[in-house]
């Protein structure tokens, strides 16, 4: 029987396995090795002493890393909340709505964070927030993380729900309305579900960007505002110890946890 | 030509739809006038961007007409929203929910409609039973096939017992044997339900088969209205004798009227009289149109219409086309059925041809 392949099947390309396994490797190992030395008894990072869940020990009971973790909970979730959201409303405006003049702008605008260099925004965003203190004398406090991390979410959440959006077949609202479905209905009882993996995507990113977000927060984080993020990165100016990379695999595992659970949602949608 | 507005289930007034401004301009349809009756089978025949769809989508509620009106017995709904219009739709791709099962798509125009959810449930299975989808109805939509998928689509139109049903060439997708299944099952829900079907098609052979009463259109004006017999037998259009089945156009001079018919001198030698269209009055030279069956190759005796040549023969097995050239040049075509003790004409033959009486006819052009 003859073989069905592609004519041109990158698999069968010289040194294709050798490129492959050199990428995976330089793009995996080193959070390979920072996860097995997260179980190294010793106190030196770069030095085997014996398996031990020592320092997960260690950084659970910190209170430091408890009101970090929590700093960044109550800002990743709000921010993908609000982001989502927002990036939703957005998106059904501008993919169920006759195209008009200004159309392609606002799509700009909105993905235009994306292409903006993050220390711009965060330098703005600081800016920003200080004019408000200074002229209006309001400061919100991790109000005003919530805040910047809302918006620079909202691009990440907009993407994949503008995707599913422009994916959907417009003949099943067609057909919603045809079958005496109000606007709202047919978002309600068709759109909206169909949406649905979408808005888990887009939820999933914003979260994650969100969570490991350092360059916006280091500059807008006031006092008592700290992130995980921002709480490693004080960690590692002193002695390192291998409760960091106790922290780092457990941020690790959250992103992927909550990556996979909306993708397996997603995937059960379908 | 046009009945009583009262007598109407969908009455269509000049209408017209225009696409774009400017140099884009398009006029998608140009005065339509059309009257669909009650409990009848009507089908917009057409080749593709002749404006069916486009009406359809009218009648609908999908787009607004520029002008015009369209009347559901009597009442003007061309600015009303799709979902306060009586009217269901099946869609050429089915567009089933893809979420939902084959009983929760059947049943959502009527949990729309907020009826009762005993109602419903009762009307769902009655659906079901009339679409033979029983044992279906808790699957999903993807899990079912493409012909189950077309009658889950036309159970869903049905089930809130629309004034009108807009068919918008629901068969196209499915293979030859599943389409000729449905063009009957099409033809009893339509008798068993007493729905008024608007149908889309290019198939000039599914309208006729199926249709009460077809518009012919193309370039987004409606032709001719007629049944499938007028249609086929009368064409009073050039487009409308060429889109529908095969015929002969012979170029020819009127020498007189007489009422609907006319006498014609044909440039391939003959006189013939012709039906003529309605309201039409032809004058100097015209078109005649003669179908292929309506003529009958025979001997050469010289009391036939026209005098010719056999060029080639095609055997069909169910019939023989006989291609003449006829002595003033032109080719004409004889479609023959096949039964015994039928005459046999070889390639280079004489042979006379005879053209029934009634077969030809004017056309407007």
């Amino acid at each position: 029987m003859a073989k069905t392949r592609a004519p041109l099947d990158t698999k069968e390309q010289p040194g294709f396995r050798g490129v492959a396994l050199f990428c995976l490797f330089v793009l995996y190992a080193p959070i390979l090795i920072l996860m097995i030395f997260s179980f190294n008894s010793g106190s030196i990072v770069t030095h085997w002493e014996g398996v031990s869940l020592h320092w997960y020990g260690t950084a659970i009971a910190n209170d430091d890393f408890h009101s970090a973790a929590k700093n960044t909970m109550i800002i990743a979730i709000t921010a993908t909340i609000v982001s989502t959201v927002t990036a939703t409303l957005a998106a059904i405006g501008m993919t169920r709505v006759k195209p008009w003049k200004g159309l392609m702008t606002a799509f700009m605008v909105i993905n235009l964070p994306l292409m903006v260099p993050e220390i711009v925004t965060a330098i703005a965003t600081l800016s920003f927030f200080a004019l408000v203190a200074g002229k209006l004398g309001i400061n919100l406090g991790i109000g005003n993380l919530i805040i910047a991390h809302s918006v620079f979410c909202i691009p990440f959440a907009y993407m994949p729900i503008r995707a599913r959006l422009e994916d959907m077949d417009l003949t099943l609202e067609q057909a919603a309305a045809d079958l005496y479905a109000t606007p709202w209905h047919a978002f309600r009882r068709v759109t909206l579900p169909l949406l649905v993996p979408g808005i888990l995507s887009g939820m999933a990113l914003a979260f994650i960007v969100s969570f490991d977000d350092f360059t916006i927060t280091q500059l807008v984080a006031g006092p008592g505002q700290t992130t995980l993020p921002l709480y490693i990165w004080n960690q590692i100016r002193r002695p390192m110890t291998p409760e960091i990379n106790a922290i780092s695999t457990i941020l690790l595992m959250v992103s992927i946890i909550v990556v996979a659970i909306s993708f397996l949602i997603a995937r059960k949608r379908r | 030509m046009r009945d009583e507005p009262d007598t109407s289930a969908i009455a269509i007034r000049q209408v017209s739809k225009v696409f774009g401004t400017g140099e884009d301009r398009v006029t998608a349809l140009a005065e339509v006038e059309i009257d669909i009756r009650a409990n009848e089978f009507f089908t917009l025949l057409g080749p593709s961007g002749c404006g069916k769809t486009t009406l359809l989508r009218l009648i609908a509620g999908f787009d607004y007409p520029t002008t015009g009106e369209i009347r559901l017995y009597g009442e003007d709904i061309a600015r009303l929203p799709p979902y306060k219009r009586p009217i269901n739709t099946v869609f050429q791709n089915y567009a089933l929910f893809p979420h939902m099962t084959v009983g929760q798509n059947i049943g959502f125009g009527l949990e729309m409609l907020g009826r009762p959810k005993a109602e419903t449930a009762a009307r769902v299975d009655t659906m079901l039973k009339l679409v033979r989808m029983e044992e279906l109805k808790n699957r999903k939509t993807s899990q079912i096939s493409g012909g189950q998928q077309q009658r889950v689509a036309l159970a869903r139109a049905l089930a809130p017992q629309p004034k009108v049903l807009l068919l918008d060439e629901p068969l196209s997708a499915l293979d030859y044997k599943l389409r000729k299944e449905m063009q009957l099952e099409l033809k009893r829900l339509q008798h068993e339900t007493g729905i008024t079907f608007i149908f889309v098609t290019h198939d000039q052979e599914e309208a006729l088969t199926m249709s009460d009463r077809i518009a012919v259109m193309s370039k987004g004006h409606v032709l001719q209205i007629g049944s499938a017999h007028e249609i086929y037998d009368k064409p009073s259009e050039r487009f409308v004798a060429n889109f529908i089945g095969e015929t002969n156009f012979l170029e020819g001079e009127v020498l007189a009227v007489d009422g609907a018919s006319a006498s014609v001198r044909l440039g391939a030698g003959a006189t013939v009289s012709a039906g003529v269209p309605d309201g039409f009055a032809p004058k100097g030279r015209a078109t005649v149109v003669i179908r292929p069956e309506h003529a009958e190759v025979v001997a050469p005796s010289g009391a036939e219409a026209f005098a010719g040549t056999v060029s080639n023969v095609v055997y069909f097995g169910t019939d023989t086309h006989y291609y003449v050239t006829l002595d003033g040049g032109e080719e004409f075509m004889v479609r023959r059925q096949n039964s015994r003790g039928a005459q046999v004409f070889d390639t280079g033959a004489r042979v006379g041809v005879r053209v029934d009486d009634g077969a030809a006819r004017v056309l407007r052009d």
